[in-house]
């Protein structure tokens, strides 16, 4: 029972954060129609920032913020420079040109950190388990990453539906030219979006470096399972991409914590030793293929195309 | 009449809150040429989509022949006669006209699952082609890419595609669209000459058209259909002159 | 009347001619290295072709194509590891089961489209890499050696690079020549006009589910040959012949040579593969120059290498 509950506020931890990460890259599609393979990247970055930041600063508060901005920094950067010209051209250049950035941001890690992952580790008073319930306890960091992310999600709710950039965001996600016509500025809007999903991309980054390690390559495995969430959520929906996110990462870890004993008792054992990792990764992607079948615009598709 | 070869049964298609299409009914007989009006937004394209099936009515029914498509996939009305051409020209861009029309006739003739033979040399479809190309007056223009055709040729090849599929009827959806004056007259004289063999369900804004070709008209406004009969009862209607008013093509006519 | 030789075609013959006489340099130079580069580069190549024949004839831009590869390799290993040596029986089962695997793919991905269809193929081909991460009796993780390259009794010495080479080459000329014939068929022009525009074509009676299937299942089948061949070629199979990334190189090495030509792809992976053996050798950090490159390349080139070419040939 406790490893239950422990297992379930685990699974809502990572959907959280892969929320962070996936919000970032639907709201970019929603609104630029910008397919951003670099998305991954731009976590790495974030993780890389903060280990670095963290060490010379001595504070992990600080240098978790000082991480933040240089990430949001530097997707304006790339956005400014690069991406703004991929706008309106078909998805298969977004596809190639931002697979490039990928190789370009692995081998600049790679040149400026040295092949090797760093580590992040945690500040005493982060390692602390708390008790969230009698005789239930849960470490103090995980607990502030729920609390960090919802806190992000509510802003995040409240920023798109009540306040007047929100609504210009809301209405480029289902009319693009509309805006443009009313005369806002488009490209500021643009690098101003792309800036806040690069931002959830470093938070969800630096958020998740103490838990695993900081190395090269980290942004593509994650980034495939933020492609998951927003292709279940429907692609542009931010309350989709929450759901799906929660989703996910519920079936993830519960799948991988209790999935081996579950086979253990139909399988023998060494069967159920393979199957079981094997199985609890493709859960996710069954789950897509299941929407995707039945559903194929997604669980909340955001108006139109 | 006799049984109408196209019959459509309060039709009802919504988009959220809008109801596009409101209950919509309405016959035409075999051999006619029955023209649909209406002012901008009346959901004339929303209706022509319901009857070919790329989209799917919310109620009602849709029959052809007697034979009830309201569910039937668009490909398969087309095999069973309907044929359609787009508001907005949708042709194959990279291919030729001849190309266009030959695929159309290809569709129709068994299946494609053909993987050696050159499909451009087969002497059955561009012949086919050909005939419909002629008939359109695009002869000599079967081998010029879409993308280099005129805006004018483009709407005749439009035509000569849906002629391609041998069609029991046809759903016109404002060929002339864009077309100029010169243009105009040859489309109405095609289309006359057309109706000799095929039935004809046109959507049009063009007025002088309408009332120069169709055996009877159809009035839509916000989906719903507010007058239907002979094109002189159309003009004396109240209704519809209230609905044009402002518009350009007033539904006033000095012979 | 076009001048009888453009510089498409100079650079596509240019190109075959270079393909055929490469052994008898490496032999004459002593480099046996290019002989294993040019066979990698061949049988990629010919992966790169099979998808171009949906990406670049079919519209279907299919980010699991990778999937195959693996696919065509583990048939060869398993049976391989099983003690079924001959090729005779490895290389129709490699094509058979990757057939099947893509008839699954294909039923179920195609009922979405656009960056749908991206993701959901890419879907496929992470759950058969993670399918095979978990097959601990054929190395998991790891991988699968093959200790002993297929066996065709005589006809050909798949141990002898030579005959390798020219075996992979020849695959991947029969291969083209195959598209070639398909892409002018009946089939292949319903194919081509899906991707023009798929409404029209439902609208003059194609079942258009059908053909894509189909053209799916095909391209499937020739990766999966490319796949046997690469096991081949390696001496080895494993998961992360499969993984995504693996497929945004395919993807990479197609667009770059320029989609929807017969040759396109043969050149997009040549320039993608030797411009990345180059590049590793004047620099570890190849990486940094050839992303940038890829960015530029899509920013100003147009249709890619091919499309390049033919700009030059029009003056």
């Amino acid at each position: 029972m406790l490893l239950l509950i422990e297992q379930i506020l685990n699974g809502l931890q990572f959907g959280l954060l892969l929320f962070l990460l996936a919000a970032g890259l639907t709201l970019v599609f929603g609104i630029m129609d910008l397919v951003n393979l670099a998305h991954g990247s731009l976590y790495m970055m974030g993780a890389y920032f903060a280990a670095t930041f963290v060490a010379w600063t001595g504070s992990f508060v600080l240098g978790a913020v000082l991480a933040l901005g240089a990430t949001l920094l530097l997707g304006i950067v790339l956005e400014f420079t690069a991406l703004r010209h991929l706008y309106g051209r078909d998805h298969l250049d977004h596809v190639l040109a931002t697979f490039g950035l990928i190789l370009f941001f692995n081998e600049a890690v790679r040149l400026i950190w040295g092949p090797a992952g760093l580590a992040l580790p945690l500040p005493a008073w982060l390692t602390v388990p708390v008790q969230i319930l009698p005789g239930i306890f849960y470490p103090a960091y995980r607990l502030a990453i729920i609390v960090v992310a919802l806190a992000v999600a509510l802003l995040l709710y409240l920023g798109v539906m009540r306040t007047r950039i929100g609504m210009l965001i809301r209405a480029g996600a289902s009319n693009r030219e509309m805006i443009g016509a009313l005369g806002i500025n488009i490209k500021l809007l643009y690098t101003l979006v792309f800036g806040l999903g690069a931002a959830l991309a470093g938070l969800a980054g630096l958020m998740q470096a103490p838990i695993l390690t900081v190395q090269i390559g980290m942004g593509e495995n994650i980034l495939i399972l933020a492609f998951v969430i927003i292709v279940i959520g429907g692609i542009g929906s931010i309350r989709g991409a929450f759901v799906a996110a929660i989703l996910v990462g519920l079936i993830d870890t519960l799948g991988r914590a209790f999935l081996p004993n579950l086979l253990r008792q139909v399988l023998s054992g060494a069967a159920a030793s393979t199957a079981a990792p094997a199985i609890s990764s493709m859960l996710i992607y069954l789950l897509m293929a299941i929407v995707l079948v039945l559903r194929p615009e997604g669980l909340f598709p955001a108006g139109r195309r | 009449m006799a049984d109408p070869l196209l019959r459509v049964q309060n039709l009802v298609r919504r988009f959220g809150g809008i109801v596009a299409t409101d209950n919509v009914s309405l016959d035409v007989a075999q051999g006619e040429l029955h023209a649909i009006i209406g002012p901008n937004g009346a959901g004339k394209t929303t209706l022509i989509s319901q009857l070919t099936g790329h989209l799917t009515p919310h109620s009602g029914s849709v029959s052809l022949a007697g034979r009830d498509i309201t569910h039937l996939a668009a490909y398969r009305r087309c095999a069973l006669g309907l044929a359609r051409s787009f508001q907005i020209t949708s042709l194959l861009r990279d291919f030729t006209a001849a190309d266009n029309v030959a695929l159309a006739a290809q569709a129709h003739d068994g299946h494609s699952f053909r993987f050696f033979a050159n499909a451009r040399k087969e002497s059955g479809l561009r012949q086919k082609a050909t005939a419909a190309l002629g008939r359109v007056g695009l002869a000599d223009r079967a081998d010029v890419l879409v993308s280099r055709l005129s805006h004018g040729e483009q709407r005749e090849l439009e035509l000569a595609v849906a002629l391609a599929t041998r069609p029991q009827l046809l759903l016109l959806d404002e060929p002339m669209a864009g077309l100029g004056v010169t243009e105009s007259a040859r489309m109405v004289k095609l289309l006359g000459e057309l109706r000799k063999e095929v039935t004809i369900v046109l959507v049009e804004h063009d007025m002088e058209a309408v009332f120069a070709l169709a055996d009877r008209i159809t009035v839509l406004v916000y989906g719903r259909v507010i007058a239907s009969g002979m094109p002189s009862e159309i003009r004396q209607n109240e209704e519809v002159k209230r609905a044009y008013l402002g518009d350009q093509h007033v539904v006033v006519r000095h012979d | 009347m076009k001048p009888p030789l453009d510089v498409r075609t100079a650079v596509t013959v240019l190109l075959i001619a270079g393909l055929l006489l490469l052994p008898v340099y490496s032999a004459l130079s002593g480099n046996v290295f290019a002989l294993t580069l040019f066979t990698r580069i061949v049988i990629l190549a010919l992966a790169a072709v099979s998808l171009n024949l949906i990406m670049g004839y079919g519209g279907m831009m299919s980010f699991g194509h990778a999937a195959y590869l693996g696919i065509g390799g583990y048939a060869v290993g398993i049976l391989a590891q099983e003690g079924v040596g001959s090729g005779f029986v490895q290389f129709p089962v490699a094509l058979a089961v990757s057939a099947l695997f893509a008839l699954v793919i294909g039923a179920l991905s195609l009922r979405t489209r656009g960056v749908y269809f991206i993701m959901i193929t890419l879907a496929f081909a992470q759950m058969a890499y993670y399918v095979a991460s978990g097959l601990a009796r054929y190395g998991g993780d790891d991988g699968l050696t093959i200790y002993k390259r297929s066996d065709f009794s005589g006809l050909i010495n798949l141990s002898n690079r030579v005959q390798f080479y020219y075996l992979c080459l020849a695959c991947l000329l029969g291969v083209i020549l195959l598209i070639w014939r398909i892409v002018n068929s009946r089939f292949g022009l319903v194919v081509q006009g899906l991707r023009s525009n798929e409404q029209r074509m439902q609208a003059i009676g194609f079942p258009v589910k059908r053909y894509k299937l189909v053209c799916f299942i095909i391209a499937g089948t020739m990766c999966g040959l490319a796949g046997a061949l690469l096991a081949n070629n390696t001496d080895f199979v494993s998961p992360a012949v499969m993984y995504w990334t693996r497929s945004g190189d395919l993807m990479v090495m197609v667009i770059l040579g320029g989609m929807g030509s017969l040759f396109g792809p043969v050149i997009g992976a040549v320039v993608y593969l030797v411009l990345e053996e180059l590049l590793s050798q004047i620099t570890e950090y190849w990486a940094i120059i050839m992303g940038p490159l890829l960015l530029l390349i899509v920013l100003f080139g147009r249709g890619g290498i091919m499309g390049l070419l033919g700009r030059f040939s029009r003056g």
